[in-house]
């Protein structure tokens, strides 16, 4: 299964970023051999507007089940929910810690838009 | 001195400003009430229009302002995503087994509409604001008014302009700032007044709209508002640009108690309105060399 992660870098030793919408990067992570992708989100990380709205529909059309991030606003919550996509939330530490306790049940489902848009 | 005013031509007067608050509804107003009949005031400050708590305009008709909005036909769309493509806003979105819409991102420009190769996209339209018309004394009264909560004022200013009468002379109470709402309420106008305080962050952003008004290529002049206040680098800045100096407004007691009352000053000050139409040939006069 695959699962994005918002990350303040390319790697799995980025910590992870708290915004979605205007993450910097998206780490699409395949759970079933540990191999990774580094999605450079800067597009959207400078868009005027619709920012979670386009990264919730990049990680749709990668085909990822899951989103780990920090928050969701409104409209990236919207799109992730349409399609199917459970957010959950993570604090702190890396991706690759992010993704340990993922596996581990350890992270809280997003269950409602948490923030409000341009947070 | 001659202080008669000319009428031969119907001039579109811009009320401008960089920074909000400097006195552009006080100026617009006031310039309105001394020429008294054959001019409508034009209040294009859709987010906070506030012309009214002076003019008192009795209004008697008032119509919805509307933005095109696109709706997706389920049964006909393939959900090939053209739509997004072409979309510069972010405002339509084609998941893998549906569609989702915006309204609050569309700007209404009908790409989506050209851009679906199987026609499933009709249009339909969203209120945005409220246009009122009416009148106080001989003065034409407009007024766009723009629904709490929206974002985009431009479209609604683009409507009330549409109801400008071209037979009388039109002065349009702009937006503050240099951005798309000020643009888009300046633009063909004949000429802009630049009202600003003398104050540092009065001079910041009247640079700014000085640049903008400038890339329009309109004739424009400053009016000082609080005059007295602050210090003299607006003064000095527009010695420096070349930037005439149509009237200045003290920064006095009496006035700033008759605008908190919702008075006008050319009717409660002395001596108010003779300046008032002073400012009003000055600007006539550079009209006329700027056309």
């Amino acid at each position: 299964m695959k699962i994005a992660i918002s990350a303040m870098g390319n790697s799995l030793d980025a910590e992870v970023n708290q915004r979605f919408g205007r993450t910097r990067w998206l780490i699409i992570f395949e759970t079933e051999n540990g191999e990774y992708e580094a999605i450079d989100n800067s597009d959207n990380y400078n868009a005027p507007q619709g920012a979670g709205i386009k990264t919730a529909d990049t990680v749709a059309k990668k085909g990822c089940k899951a989103v780990i991030t920090g928050h969701l606003g409104p409209k990236a919550f919207t799109v992730l929910n349409r399609a199917g996509i459970k957010g959950y939330n993570c604090q702190s530490g890396t991706v690759q810690e992010a993704i340990e306790k993922y596996k581990n049940g350890q992270l809280t489902e997003i269950s409602s838009p948490d923030v409000k848009g341009h947070w | 001195m001659n202080m008669s005013v000319a009428v031969t031509e119907k001039p579109i007067i811009s009320i401008a400003s960089g920074k909000g608050g400097t006195g552009k509804t006080t100026f617009a107003v006031n310039l309105a009430s001394t020429l008294s009949e054959n001019v409508q005031y034009v209040d294009l400050d859709v987010e906070a229009p506030n012309g009214h708590l002076f003019l008192k305009p009795y209004v008697d008709k008032e119509t919805e302002a509307k933005v095109p909005i696109p709706v997706i036909n389920d049964k006909k769309c393939t959900l090939c995503g053209k739509c997004q493509e072409a979309c510069q806003f972010n405002a339509l979105l084609i998941l893998e087994n549906s569609s989702m819409h915006f309204p609050e991102l569309c700007h209404g420009c009908g790409a989506c509409l050209l851009a679906c190769p199987v026609g499933a996209i009709d249009e339909d339209y969203r209120p945005i604001g409220k246009i009122q018309e009416g009148n106080s004394g001989k003065i034409k009264f407009l007024s766009g008014i723009l629904n709490e909560g929206e974002a985009k004022s431009p479209p609604l200013i683009a409507q009330v302009k549409n109801k400008i009468s071209s037979d009388l002379t039109t002065i349009l109470d702009c937006s503050p700032g240099s951005s798309c709402p000020a643009i888009e309420a300046i633009e063909g106008s004949n000429y802009v007044v630049m009202v600003t305080e003398p104050t540092p962050f009065g001079l910041h952003d009247l640079r700014l709209a000085v640049e903008m008004v400038r890339v329009l290529k309109i004739p424009f002049g400053v009016v000082i508002n609080k005059a007295g206040l602050g210090d003299g680098k607006v003064y000095q800045y527009c010695k420096e640009e070349n930037i005439p100096i149509l009237l200045e407004i003290p920064f006095q007691k009496n006035i700033a108690a008759e605008c908190s009352r919702g008075n006008l000053i050319v009717e409660k000050i002395p001596g108010m309105k003779k300046r008032f139409l002073e400012c009003y040939n000055k600007i006539m006069r550079q009209f006329r060399w700027g056309r």
